[in-house]
């Protein structure tokens, strides 16, 4: 079936099944990397995009559902004021090990932080609780969203 | 594309230094390891025995230091170039940072394993930066007719300070590449006092990359003309193929070619009888598997299940001690005679790896030649694999390595590199990338092994402890162990109890095992630590006090099997300041709350924590664990050093707490994905407070030390906050 996706404010088109999802449409076909397969099943956050400005997991979404909904990558996420913060609150604290699911995490806290200008660390866990970090940044990711968002860094003494 | 090779050599070392084609001086060591350092896990070759190292000086300032090993989330491909950097005395700023394809001749070992890296480069890394620093402010002395002892540099400069003025190192490079190169052995370094970036916490040279999405990931290689592989296997490992539809495969949306592939007959080296499709698209490739209707013969791990294991390990213990691995004193005649005596046994599960970036390889083959990038820990373990599953020539192939979506070690071993050649073989020409699904990564893991331990321990009427024993059940023919299922006969507390015996029983297996980060000690650290602390409340005291009993003075104790050298003052700093960190003797006062305590030395780093936990029902809350850690003088990168300590504790507080646990049925793995093998989620987070302890001993690497402790010091906490001991993992308690 031919698409014609918004994707990071581009009309892209795309001859692929309904049911294929989202995550190897920008993948295979658009070339759009950045956007991680990790599970397949919607479990672990890693293909994390927005959707009309909400986190969606892109291995879940069937591309023939997706229709004239504006899609936001990775890719383009620090042309936003929201992203361009956390990216550059990830880079000061250096959150990541690997670095495989940080895509899914900036997306998910992006689109906190568009909703709660700054969330408590319970509002924090439960946003982000949807994705995995398998080296186990997450006091660094929490510490990360709470200097984009402008508080101090979560509290912690290295010696 | 050098110019005028010129060679510095010693006995020990090759240092060779040439002109860069557009100007500029190269230099590349070649340098031997020492026989303690070299090889540190099984397939020693010669190029385990020398390291290599290069680094390049361009006219217009540019540092660029070649990165050879794996990046797989540890942090070497920052922190080695930092050691490099900072003798140079260049700026940060100023290095560029290449990653090295897999070339044996040239680099000598490239593998990321076993907290390795940093004890390997320190000296040679630093060695290399002083070398270049000499050779540069050589070739400013000859300019400007001076001695070189009276020029200082800063920030890659050359400073004059008798005349204030001052040259940058490029401008000077070129002169440097016509000079013999200095003994590295005789290279002056620097004093710990004097270092400009080591020891600076540095932001990861690709995290930027990273952060705006781009490609650098295995997932995330892309060739013109690429098609997406899937291989099925049979869901047990052994299992062979009967029959599949491969026709019907064919005519799935998107299929180009529809594979069969006969396997070696060794699992182990991850060949196993399968089917390939290949398709435009990996989820095409993917949908079509549900059509082949494939049969398997699984006869070959019939009886192969969890609940069989246990009752053949049960029986062995029942049977007897099992084989002798060591034997202190008189330890039965001492557990008989002892005033006070005690028993438990332990147990813990097979469990995967699931590094966040499934398993996948892209490879080209044509005219009898294959090109292959790859996410491997371990690639030139990858290039034996080649050659013994399809008789692939080393020489014919050209070993790209990708940045690593985590390894934990699950990428040491390199069947999808094996399986992706044999599809591209098969379809010459054509590139294709190979992607397991989460299904696939779990399944076919290379597991951390379960084992099994029957600890003894005899108390004297003084409260000391002065007899143990352990009979470990393990994986194994009968001769040797499965991968990564040995016991460590150092194990303490061995050498601190004057009678000791250590022995091992082995059952069969057809699963695949491997090294999971901090391997051997992330099981036997748990099971070991934990009955430790049974035995310390049964003498009446608590395990940090029972420990630093038994490292008494200050000693290094040597490891039969030539392993590191336990250091007992090291041991005995680190577990000193935990306790002052998390101030131990206090209490928390609420009710099913408490602190757990434990203590390991491994990959030669020195870890004592606390976690402070609270158990209400089912439900384990961690609150904040502390951690007191001495690897050696100098922590490298701070930045990547908290961050490898903070995951290795968080992961394994999920090892024990989210459920983790691989069963099998006749061979057939039972979990499949994150929802019935749980990873770590940020609610479980507790705060991490982490100490240094900086003995002044070279520095060691952090990958792994900082995990093994933290799981009995959980279980350790929840007895103390319950009175239930946790025997057996991961962690399950009653709700009521």
């Amino acid at each position: 079936m031919p698409y014609r996706l918004n994707i990071n404010g581009a009309v892209r088109r795309v001859d692929v099944p309904p049911e294929m999802p989202l995550l190897w449409v920008l993948r295979g076909e658009l070339g759009l990397v950045g956007t991680k397969f990790g599970c397949g099943k919607g479990l672990c956050g890693a293909c994390t995009v927005h959707v009309d400005g909400a986190a969606r997991l892109s291995c879940q979404l069937p591309v023939g559902s997706v229709g004239d909904s504006k899609v936001h990558t990775i890719e383009h996420i620090g042309e936003t004021a929201i992203g361009a913060r956390l990216q550059q609150a990830w880079l000061k604290i250096d959150v990541m090990q690997c670095g495989y699911c940080q895509a899914g995490q900036i997306m998910s806290a992006c689109a906190l932080l568009g909703q709660i200008a700054q969330p408590s660390t319970d509002q924090i866990n439960s946003a982000m609780a949807g994705n995995i970090c398998r080296c186990c940044c997450y006091n660094r990711i929490r510490s990360a969203i709470r200097i984009a968002a402008g508080m101090e860094e979560e509290s912690t003494r290295d010696a | 594309m050098r110019e005028q090779v010129r060679t510095g050599l010693n006995r020990r070392t090759v240092l060779k230094a040439s002109l860069l084609a557009g100007g500029g001086l190269a230099l590349d060591a070649l340098i031997p390891l020492p026989a303690a350092l070299a090889g540190a896990m099984e397939g020693k070759s010669p190029a385990a025995a020398r390291l290599s190292a290069f680094v390049a000086i361009a006219p217009d300032g540019t540092v660029t230091i070649v990165s050879k090993n794996p990046e797989i989330g540890q942090g070497v491909k920052t922190s080695l170039p930092m050691m490099v950097a900072d003798e140079l005395d260049c700026d940060w700023s100023q290095v560029r940072i290449t990653q090295a394809d897999v070339d044996q001749k040239r680099y000598g070992e490239q593998s990321a394993g076993g907290s390795t890296a940093t004890p390997k480069n320190w000296l040679p890394m630093r060695q290399l930066g002083a070398a270049a620093r000499a050779m540069l402010v050589q070739a400013a002395a000859m300019r400007w007719r001076v001695d070189a002892n009276q020029l200082t540099t800063a920030r890659g400069r050359i400073v004059d300070p008798a005349t204030g003025r001052s040259i940058g190192y490029g401008e000077v490079a070129s002169a440097a590449a016509t000079l013999v190169p200095p003994d590295l052995s005789t290279v002056r370094l620097k004093e710990p006092g004097q270092f400009t970036i080591i020891g600076r916490p540095l932001v990861g040279i690709d995290s930027a990359r990273i952060l705006e999405g781009r490609p650098i990931f295995g997932m995330d290689t892309r060739l013109p003309g690429m098609l997406y592989a899937v291989y099925e296997v049979a869901p047990a490992h052994g299992g062979r193929l009967v029959r599949a539809d491969l026709e019907a495969a064919k005519r799935s949306p998107g299929v180009k070619h529809v594979v069969p592939i006969v396997g070696n007959g060794d699992p182990d080296a991850g060949l196993a009888d399968g089917v390939a499709i290949v398709a435009s698209n990996w989820w095409l490739a993917n949908q079509a598997r549900s059509r082949l209707g494939v049969e398997w013969d699984l006869s070959a791990a019939k009886g192969h299940s969890s609940t069989e294991y246990q009752a053949k390990a049960e029986a062995a213990i029942a049977a007897g001690a099992g084989t002798e691995l060591r034997l202190d004193g008189d330890p039965e005649a001492k557990l008989a005679s002892a005033a006070k005596r005690i028993a438990a046994r332990y147990y813990y599960p097979f469990i995967a790896h699931a590094p966040m970036e499934p398993q996948n390889c892209a490879a080209l083959y044509q005219g009898g030649r294959i090109e292959i990038w790859a996410p491997s820990q371990a690639p030139q373990r990858g290039l034996q694999a080649l050659h013994t599953a399809l008789g692939i020539e080393p020489d014919a192939v050209t070993l790209h390595l990708t940045r690593a979506g985590g390894g934990f070690g699950r990428r040491l071993l390199n069947d999808y590199m094996v399986q992706v050649a044999a599809i591209a073989k098969s379809v010459p020409g054509v590139p294709i990338h190979l992607i397991w699904s989460r299904e696939d990564d779990i399944r076919r893991d290379y597991f951390r092994p379960a084992g099994w331990h029957s600890f003894e321990a005899g108390i004297g009427a003084d409260g000391e402890l002065i007899a143990f024993s352990d009979h470990f059940v393990t994986f194994g023919d009968g001769k040797t162990p499965a991968r990564a299922a040995g016991f460590n006969v150092s194990m303490p507390p061995a050498g601190l109890v004057p009678h000791l015996r250590y022995s091992q029983s082995m059952l069969p297996t057809v699963v695949t095992t491997g090294w999971l980060r901090a391997p051997g000690s992330n099981a036997l650290c748990f099971a070991s630590q934990s009955f430790l602390d049974e035995v310390a409340l049964a003498a009446g005291t608590d395990l940090p006090t029972l420990m630093l009993r038994l490292l008494g003075e200050p000693r290094e104790i040597a490891a039969p099997d030539n392993g590191s050298p336990f250091d007992t003052a090291r041991a005995r700093a680190v577990i000193e300041t935990v306790l002052q960190t998390s101030s131990w003797t206090q209490k928390p006062a609420q009710s099913g709350r408490a602190k757990g305590f434990a203590f390991y030395f491994s990959h030669r780093g020195y870890f004592a924590e606390v976690v402070d936990a609270s158990v209400a029902g089912a439900d384990v809350r961690v609150h904040k664990v502390w951690v007191a850690g001495d690897v050696g003088s100098q922590i490298i990168n701070p930045m990547g050093a908290e961050n490898q300590v903070r995951g290795a504790v968080i992961d394994g507080l999920a090892q024990a707490l989210t459920g983790q646990a691989i069963e099998f049925i006749d061979g057939v793995v039972q979990q499949s994905n994150f929802h019935d093998f749980p990873l770590a989620r940020m609610p479980i987070t507790p705060e991490i407070d982490i100490a240094w302890v900086k003995s002044q001993k070279p520095p060691t690497g952090l990958g792994e030390p900082a995990l093994p402790p933290v799981l009995p010091a959980l279980t350790n906490a929840i007895f103390a906050a319950t009175g239930t001991r946790i025997r057996s993992l991961p962690v399950r308690l009653k709700t009521a």
